[in-house]
């Protein structure tokens, strides 16, 4: 529903969420801070102020103030001078957040994407299943409950034999 | 949920601030202790893994203390870094040296099982900001649970010697369990508000939890635990020669912008 001619304030924002769409995700380039779900909000104020509110993949995140920086940079690198980074934990992050597409991108980079988190119970010991990002195997170990990020965990598959690396659902 | 914004009296606010900080404590000494593993764990995944279950006990104490600073709390940096032995206040589970692999997976499982369902109840705080970081936070713990609860698991059910010392762990750690559970001084108050979870039900859940586990399908024996224990200000001779290490660089270099 495209207006015919778009508001100077519409026409910042998607200005500003595609500078926010090409920041990648620190830790996994392959994917930006718009592809996992980390901006939550872009608003413009009157006099020109753009606030962005991010909300934390993981609260222990070590990349986190580099994902603020980056945030602010771009937005500066936009012409914008007045920039306001905030950060928000609610709703609390979650992998369901991620696009059908960014999840193709992390399978082709060798990342088994995140299985829908469902209403899971607290305390469960049983993963959640997970396919082989290269041969689609379902026939695969989690060979470590955690990974080099606090994202991920590791598994090999025993169909192709390859060690790869699984997004938690959360 | 559509809640009105509690507004804290004086001394909830006191209270809560109390609150935060010994769940912070216990946090922050905890995750000091895995992170002496680093580069000693058994396996090189299990050394990651500890250290990332350290971070996420770091992000929530991260959490706790800068709420804990919008109610007039000090600079979390300086609440970690800045205070001695005797203004730390947390449990003696928590501050008791690393031990064997045994001795640090049922520390963690203790630990784990208690906070997470600390948690999942603090979710429905009425105090919307506490019930925000519970909802973050309980996501992460549900992953330290189910890593604890397979290698009590394993170890219990493992070998003659890694049950022995599994058992041995337990008995040593036992007794201080329960001090998880102590209220702080206003506890009552907050509780009642809806503020702060009912710490004798999750007490309960926990107990339930924690035996189900240990004993039904781990197969081990809990010992009897003391009726009553000295309070969070009483350390043993451990925490101070840890509080050394963890602060000594913040200390020799109190400008530095990052750590």
């Amino acid at each position: 529903m495209e207006d015919s001619t778009p508001s100077p304030i519409s026409h910042q924002l998607s200005t500003i969420w595609d500078a926010l769409a090409s920041v990648p995700d620190p830790e996994i380039p392959v994917v930006s801070i718009t592809d996992m779900g980390m901006v939550r909000d872009v608003t413009v104020g009157d006099a020109g102020r753009v606030t962005v509110t991010f909300t934390p993949t993981f609260s222990g995140c070590p990349a986190l103030h580099v994902i603020r920086d980056s945030i602010e940079q771009a937005v500066r690198d936009l012409g914008v001078t007045d920039v306001e980074v905030r950060s928000t934990l609610t709703p609390p992050w979650t992998t369901d957040w991620i696009g059908d597409d960014a999840r193709e991108r992390l399978r082709q980079y060798g990342i088994a994407p995140p299985a829908p988190t469902g209403e899971g119970q607290l305390i469960q010991l049983d993963a959640e299943p997970t396919r082989c990002p290269r041969c689609g195997s379902l026939n695969v170990r989690m060979t470590a409950s955690f990974g080099p990020t606090l994202c991920k965990r590791m598994y090999v598959c025993d169909a192709c034999k390859e060690p790869f690396e699984g997004f938690k659902s959360v | 949920m559509t809640t009105t914004p509690t507004e804290l009296t004086d001394t909830q606010t006191q209270a809560l601030l109390l609150k935060l900080t010994v769940l912070a404590d216990d946090e922050i000494i905890l995750a000091h202790r895995n992170g002496e593993w680093t580069g000693h764990a058994p396996i090189l995944e299990e050394d990651i893994a500890l250290a990332n279950i350290a971070q996420d006990e770091l992000g929530h104490a991260g959490l706790y203390l800068s709420l804990a600073q919008t109610l007039g709390g000090s600079d979390p940096d300086r609440v970690a870094f800045w205070r001695g032995p005797d203004d730390y206040l947390n449990t003696r589970l928590v501050e008791l040296p690393k031990g064997d692999w045994a001795f640090t997976m049922v520390r963690q499982f203790l630990y784990d099982t208690s906070e997470a369902l600390w948690l999942e109840a603090a979710t429905r705080s009425t105090y919307a900001p506490l019930a925000e970081i519970a909802a973050k936070a309980v996501r992460e713990e549900k992953f330290h649970v189910q890593h604890t609860a397979l290698w009590v698991e394993r170890l219990a059910l493992g070998t003659p010697e890694s049950e022995r010392r599994t058992q041995a762990a337990l008995t040593e750690l036992w007794p201080h369990a329960a001090q998880l559970f102590q209220p702080v001084e206003g506890e009552a108050e907050l509780t009642a508000s809806g503020i702060l979870p009912d710490l004798n039900a999750v007490h309960a859940r926990w107990s339930d939890l924690v035996t189900r586990h240990l004993v039904d399908r781990c197969g081990l024996t809990l010992p009897d635990a003391p009726a009553t224990q000295p309070g969070r200000d009483t350390h043993t001779e451990h925490l101070a020669p840890l509080l050394e290490e963890m602060q000594r660089v913040a200390r020799q270099h109190p400008d530095a912008e990052v750590w």
